[in-house]
């Protein structure tokens, strides 16, 4: 195993400071929460400019399929900077995890490659049909899916991240011919996307109903499974980043009001009762960067370590976004629990986010079977 | 002090040009039939021993970042080193503070010795009175004619048993607020009036010792840095402490966790659904650690060097004291043992060594030397968060009335 490099490249320095650069106009935190309160699944207009203009939805797919050439790296620090804007699109359940879903797929056939194009220009939203809090694991889930004998797709899952507003919902399915991967159109009249009032406002999940759903097969029993753990492994690797970017700016933001907000005559973050809680998640911040960039790394490498990687990144990250949003709250005091102030919007990210693609805990167990720590027996 | 031996070597001092010293040194003074310390002399001679001092102190004015290419060479070669961890503290701490702020004579006389190990140091600032807050030291040193009169007591001196000399702080001017009126001393431990006695620690051990300064004659021309300018030139030994504790670069399951994980593996008869919830927890907070101090390793080798280093140094406590706890814990009637209460002097610190309940009760020290937990998280607050200080009511106070 090579030394994972764990810094930013120049590159990637210029891509989160223009990505950065577009959320700051665009996405300020009052438009984010109007956009909540909208109703709509996701800001389209920032999606058009975030993933089409700036092509960011094609970072990880090859030149010669229509996308950027990039990695898991890039896709990561866009992923930080939206983690820090709390962005509402698409960009995790499209742009990455239903294009992993699809890159391993056989990008030869025609079909395939069409979509990935579309995925990769942002033109098309795409979101891979599981339950929300699957984490990765060796094999791929068990599908809740059905293809039937006239090639249709039937079954429901429960709550899938993404799908509200999703043009191509990607469904694990089982038929005669074993597990497959199928592409089913959002619009058709047999499918039922229903959205639902969701924890997170930016990220609203959606039960997915489907009832004789024409699909088109992207991949057969070959592939499909490898397809999905891929995606799955890349999505849980890639929201660490997704959760530092939160976590950065829960504690930037608590800093710069505990030095502004006076009470008994001194500002409140010179009180050692605060500081020392601030200087704590700085130190969690410190830990949670190294292991975010440690999955990107990863990832970009293909690198056996991935597994491993991925799930000591998830186990950690996600707590550290919860407890920075939930020290965000408590240290803003009264405004901290107003509607008004963001801080609900990334508290609400955050432990949606815990939730997404395997809690901490699972991980850990996930964990426990590849570092050899198995639990007691009995 | 000779000359440097290949001085006529005029080869810039670039990776290649150190390559060739290192071989004329080795083709000088062969590994296998030179006296370890006619080597080391030599080496320092040679300005092959840390190559960003000056020439004619061990150095050639290059920059550090080459010293790792004399090393490897001379790893290779089979050649003898200095044993740095025996004597750290005058390599990271007495050496870059003689460096910045000794006179030619001290320079000369002293840094030599100091690197080949011939001579140890060891570092007399803590006092019962002044840990955390170090400035407030009551060591007094009083002027007598071309020496100073030295009175107190230290602690936590390692190695002060073995040393030849002590940097030392003490109190030149008590009128003055306290962290002016302090100066830099270089003492001799052989001098009569200093007693050193072992300082038994609660692993029965003895790192450490009190030393008891009484009556003390300093000569003047041992001081570092100007009278009253002491507060100062410590700042520049104590970053250079912080500066050789953080950065560690380590495989995975390196350190305590290792042990444990070890444990666990071999032993399954111990194992428990609470205790391998919370050794998880750990395997994974080790592990991030771990990239973390790498991530450090990888900034300060381009040149970026982060605050991240105060950092390390409380995730490192925090680690070695939960999982130690825990190993105890794991072993259950086996836990309730100790291996030995004998009071031993141990010249080199493994806080990974001996067994779990020495490292359980060692790891306690780690919160609190080379700065404790809670004043990291100040200076992690107020230098890198950029939150106010705290009021202070002791800075602009002479140091004689503060209470005490």
């Amino acid at each position: 195993m090579s030394t994972p490099d764990l810094l930013y490249t120049e590159a990637e320095d210029d891509l989160r400071a223009a990505v950065r650069s577009l959320l700051t106009d665009r996405c300020p935190p009052g438009t984010v929460l109007s956009e909540a309160e909208s109703g709509r699944a996701y800001d389209p207009g920032l999606w058009r400019s975030l993933g089409t203009e700036m092509g960011t939805a094609g970072l990880l797919v090859p030149d010669k399929l229509g996308g950027q050439g990039a990695t898991a790296r890039e896709a990561a620090v866009v992923l930080e900077e939206l983690g820090r804007s709390v962005a509402p699109v698409p960009y995790l359940t499209s742009a990455v995890v239903a294009v992993s879903a699809v890159l391993g797929c056989d990008t030869g056939e025609a079909a395939v490659a069409r979509l990935l194009g579309a995925l990769a220009e942002g033109r098309t939203v795409g979101a891979l049909a599981v339950p929300a809090a699957l984490p990765p694991g060796a094999a791929a889930p068990a599908a809740t899916v059905r293809v039937d004998g006239d090639g249709t797709l039937s079954g429901r899952i429960t709550h899938v991240a993404g799908a509200a507003g999703a043009d191509v919902l990607l469904v694990p399915a089982d038929g005669p011919d074993g597990y497959g991967l199928y592409a089913v159109e959002a619009t058709e009249a047999s499918v039922s996307v229903e959205p639902l009032t969701s924890l997170d406002l930016t990220r609203p999940g959606a039960a997915v109903t489907l009832t004789g759903a024409p699909a088109r097969r992207l991949a057969g029993s070959d592939r499909a499974a490898a397809a999905v753990v891929r995606a799955l492994l890349t999505g849980a690797g890639l929201l660490a980043s997704e959760q530092l970017g939160v976590a950065e700016w829960c504690l930037t933001e608590t800093v710069r009001h505990t030095k502004e907000r006076h009470q008994f005559g001194r500002p409140v973050g010179s009180f050692q009762a605060l500081k020392h809680r601030m200087a704590a998640l700085y130190l969690e911040l410190v830990s949670a960067r190294a292991t975010a960039r440690h999955a990107a790394d990863a990832l970009a490498a293909d690198s056996p370590d991935i597994p491993v990687a991925v799930a000591v990144a998830q186990a950690y990250c996600g707590q550290v976004a919860v407890h920075a949003a939930e020290e965000c709250v408590q240290l803003h005091g009264g405004i901290g629990m107003t509607w008004e102030h963001p801080a609900h919007l990334y508290l609400k990210r955050a432990k949606s986010a815990e939730i997404l693609l395997g809690t901490p805990g699972r991980h850990r167990e996930v964990l426990a079977a590849l570092v050899d720590l198995p639990a007691p027996t009995g | 002090m000779s000359a440097p031996e290949n001085a006529q070597d005029t080869t810039a001092v670039d990776a290649d040009g150190l390559r060739r010293r290192t071989r004329a040194l080795l083709d000088a003074r062969p590994p296998a039939t030179t006296d370890r310390l006619d080597f080391l002399r030599a080496r320092f001679d040679a300005g092959l021993a840390w190559v960003h001092y000056p020439v004619g102190l061990g150095g050639l004015d290059a920059p550090r970042s080459l010293q790792a290419v004399v090393d490897a060479e001379l790893g290779a070669a089979g050649a003898p080193d200095n044993d740095p961890r025996r004597i750290g503290i005058g390599l990271g701490m007495a050496a870059p503070t003689i460096l910045g702020f000794g006179t030619d004579e001290q320079r000369q006389r002293l840094l030599r010795p100091l690197w080949t190990g011939e001579e140890v140091w060891c570092q007399l600032f803590s006092e019962p009175g002044a840990g955390s807050d170090l400035a407030a030291l009551a060591t007094r040193a009083v002027r007598d004619g071309d020496d100073w009169v030295v009175d107190g007591q230290k602690v936590w001196t390692s190695s002060a048993h073995l040393a030849r000399w002590a940097i030392l702080i003490a109190r030149t001017d008590p009128d003055l607020p306290k962290h002016r009126g302090i100066s830099y001393f270089v003492c001799d431990m052989t001098d009569p009036g200093v007693e050193v006695r072992p300082l038994r620690q609660i692993t029965g051990e003895a790192e450490f010792n009190e030393v008891f300064l009484t009556g003390v004659r300093i000569p003047d021309s041992r001081r570092l840095g100007e009278i009253g300018e002491g507060w100062r030139v410590a700042q520049t030994t104590l970053m250079n402490e912080r500066v050789a504790i953080g950065g560690g670069r380590v495989p995975r399951e390196g350190g305590m966790i290792g042990l444990v994980s070890g444990t666990w593996r071999d032993r399954p008869e111990l194992r428990t659904h609470d205790l391998h919830q919370r050794l998880l927890r750990l395997w994974v907070d080790a592990e991030a650690a771990r990239l973390a101090g790498e991530r450090l390793g990888q900034q300060l080798a381009v040149g970026q060097p982060g605050p991240e280093g105060s950092a390390m140094k409380l995730a490192f406590a925090r680690l070695n004291q939960e999982i130690s706890a825990l190993e105890v814990e794991l072993l259950g009637e086996e836990g309730l043992l100790y291996d030995d209460w004998t009071l031993r002097r141990p010249e080199l610190v493994d806080f990974t060594g001996r067994e779990a309940g020495y490292r359980y009760l060692r790891a306690k020290g780690n919160s609190i030397e080379g700065g404790t937990s809670e004043v990291l998280l100040n200076i992690i607050a107020e230098r890198v968060l950029g939150l106010p200080p705290e009021p202070r009511t002791d800075k602009d106070v002479p140091w004689k009335d503060l209470p005490r």
